[in-house]
């Protein structure tokens, strides 16, 4: 198809819409509703291209046709972006002008050259302080993203639009607070927010406090996917491995340890490929499900009610709850300091772990969780210079870990590291190649099959909830199955640096198996700090003491 | 979607307004995700999520209704039965609410009480419908 783009002539294929042919060609459209891999909303009207009889379209929804001539920045057209631009919301460009945020919606009005605030701001809406989440009504423009994403990648349906025209605004049903919904705190909302509108509930202050305090042993653990992540908050390319830089500047920040939840992850594949063993020799409990992803255990307690009857779900703490009640328990005892004086932060991917950690029956051992974001906050409060900082490494005993743990970050990670446990345990061989490749990559899901001495071992992968209902639709066909809330798992969770980029998750899932084929030890019963921790502690995978501190229940929750 | 709005009107029909548990029945019942009806429900105007008053007053505010003075008769309506619009009497008697055109621009300014439409309002008229109405 022959079309012309501001007097250009460009072929292009059918099916695309001009917005995309556009992109293909080079060709800058502003956009703000409009997401990659979901259907155009057409809301923002920020995307619109003038037409050959001098109509505006926008062209997110529409397809070119055969002859069709459009100007994409002709004076007409820039007009009426920067109007509506203007209209969708008075009152967050009057903080945009105040505060420099950086965020799309203000990228695009200094784009657009908006310099004043014209019009009035919408009434007052309630802000919404939940336990992770934090939604302010007044920032929101409407653009439709967190519902597209609660709706069509998470399959949650916790938020939606309600009333219209000009009170049209999202929230739960019936007004409630996010708290009081089945939301299972994912974060995914707050990435796909353009406008700062969704956010994490800070526990910045309270560390800053803490780490002020004389008194207390503040203890720092950094999940496995902060490492190739945090550098992008410093300017650092997508992709770039941090570990020594992010333990430097921890130390800097005041912590007295730095641990990693690593080792955690490490002691998880232990317990959980032992379950594993132990539902195979009593051939029953299958599939068994993984557990390391709390928005996935809060979405399995509001919608998948059969799992915790039929014992499906693994009861495995997540790695950092286990590292947590490992450091106030075994590190406390070996250091010789009260339990109630440490203090300890995980330093997360994740809004859902600020959740998990207030669950009273984990009887958690972590105190604060911050994100990957509130993480660079803290290092930029403390006036570090990150990018020259010298590398240094995680204390010893509890940040010592495997290559096994260090995948755990991206979708597959936690079976590929089971895999490589369970089949050496089970057939007391060595494994020759570690790599599954059939857990790699980011389909939504994905099968394949293992020989564990005698016994197939089915089993499944999925990322992203909406792919998880439909692999638990046939859950019979497997026994193993590995759900991570967010796509891609937690390297794209909610608490990383925005914006969010598809080639950026790439670069950064990269550098984790980067990681995982740098480390000399790639398999967690390897790790000899984990010998360690059973022959002096907790016995063997299982025992009563492990059962006591590293796994836990869980509970029904209403699907409303 | 057609259904759920046919289900919607029905309950409506029977409870007066749509509450939370009735939300939360519909959505078990046809599968639908209970922001969604509440996003429905909240949309269309005639449909009601919390209790309303035994009459409920619609009063029209579209061009030839405000020309007429329709302002006046929503602030007399107001004050007299001491509501804003889109609020319920505490006796539960009377819910108020501005609406779009009823299609009595003839004899504007005009409202709805429940099915019957008044026209030609003046405050005196209000005074007298409300005084009929038990």
């Amino acid at each position: 198809m022959n079309i012309k783009i501001n007097n250009k002539k460009i072929e292009c294929e059918e099916g695309k819409t001009i917005l995309q042919v556009c992109k293909d060609n080079g060709i800058n459209i502003p956009t703000l509703c409009y997401q990659e891999n979901l259907e155009p909303e057409a809301r923002c009207r920020l995307c619109i291209v003038e037409t050959k009889d001098g109509k505006l379209i926008t062209s997110c929804s529409s397809y070119p046709k055969e002859g069709m001539e459009i100007k994409t920045n002709s004076e007409k057209v820039k007009r009426a972006r920067k109007v509506n631009a203007e209209l969708l919301m008075p009152e967050h460009m009057d903080k945009c002008f105040r505060e420099n945020k950086n965020h799309d919606l203000c990228r695009l009005i200094h784009e657009l050259g908006i310099r004043e605030v014209r019009f009035d701001p919408k009434k007052k809406y309630k802000v919404d302080l939940g336990a992770s989440v934090i939604r302010d009504d007044n920032l929101c423009i409407n653009c439709g993203r967190c519902v597209a994403v609660c709706d069509k990648i998470q399959s949650t349906w916790a938020i939606d639009f309600a009333q219209r025209a000009h009170h049209e605004h999202v929230t739960p049903y019936s007004e409630k607070n996010l708290n009081d919904v089945a939301c299972i705190k994912c974060g995914q909302c707050i990435a796909a927010c353009p406008v700062g509108a969704i956010s994490e509930r800070e526990h910045l202050q309270e560390v800053l406090k803490v780490l002020k305090d004389k008194k207390k042993h503040v203890v720092v653990q950094t999940a496995p996917s902060i490492r190739a992540s945090l550098g992008e908050e410093f300017d650092l390319p997508p992709g770039t491995l941090v570990t020594g830089k992010m333990v430097a500047a921890l130390r800097r920040c005041g912590f007295d340890k730095v641990f990693d939840t690593n080792f955690g992850a490490d002691l998880t594949i232990m317990e959980e490929g032992s379950e594993l063993l132990k539902r195979i020799k009593e051939n029953k409990g299958f599939p068994m499900i993984t557990t390391c992803c709390p928005a996935w255990i809060k979405f399995m307690e509001h919608f998948y009610h059969d799992l915790i009857k039929n014992k499906n779900m693994s009861s495995c703490k997540s790695p950092h709850e286990m590292l947590g009640s490992l450091i106030k328990t075994y590190y406390a005892k070996k250091a010789n300091i009260p339990k109630e004086d440490i203090i300890v932060v995980s330093i997360m991917p994740c809004t859902a772990k600020k959740f998990e950690s207030t669950r009273p029956e984990l009887k958690s051992g972590v105190d604060y969780v911050l994100t990957t974001r509130e993480t660079a906050r803290l290092i930029e409060h403390f006036n570090i210079d990150f990018k020259n900082l010298s590398d240094e490494d995680f204390d010893p005993v509890l940040g010592m870990s495997t290559g096994a743990a260090a995948i755990f970050g991206a979708t597959g990670g936690v079976m590929e590291a089971a895999l490589r446990t369970a089949y050496e345990l089970a057939t007391g061989k060595e494994l020759k190649s570690v790599d599954f490749k059939e857990t790699r990559g980011l389909d939504g899901i994905k099968t394949g099959k293992v020989d564990l001495d005698g016994k197939k071992i089915r089993f499944a992968v999925a990322n992203g909830l909406k792919n998880a209902r439909e692999l638990l639709k046939e859950k019979d066909k497997f026994d193993f199955i590995e759900i991570m809330a967010c796509p891609g798992g937690c390297i794209s969770g909610g608490g990383q640096p925005l914006p969010y980029e598809k080639e950026k998750i790439k670069k950064r899932i990269e550098a984790i198996y980067e990681e995982d084929k740098r480390l000399p030890l790639r398999k967690s019963h390897e790790n000899p700090m984990i010998k360690q921790i059973y022959e002096e502690f907790l016995g063997k995978p299982l025992s009563k003491k492990s059962e006591k501190l590293l796994h836990t229940r869980y509970f029904k929750r209403s699907p409303f | 979607m057609s259904l759920l709005l046919k289900e919607l009107k029905q309950i409506q029909g029977k409870k007066g307004y749509i509450s939370e548990d009735s939300m939360k029945k519909l959505s078990k019942k046809m599968n639908i995700p209970v922001a969604k009806i509440y996003a429905a429900a909240t949309f269309y105007s005639q449909l009601h999520t919390k209790p309303q008053g035994k009459h409920i007053i619609e009063i029209c505010n579209s061009p030839s209704c405000y020309l007429n003075g329709s302002l006046n008769i929503i602030k007399y309506l107001e004050k007299k039965l001491k509501i804003k619009s889109g609020q319920t009497t505490e006796d539960k008697r009377f819910s108020l609410y501005i609406c779009s055109c009823i299609g009595c621009c003839d004899k504007a300014p005009a409202m709805k009480i429940g099915k019957e439409v008044y026209t030609s309002l003046t405050k005196e008229k209000i005074d007298e419908i409300i005084k009929g109405l038990k």
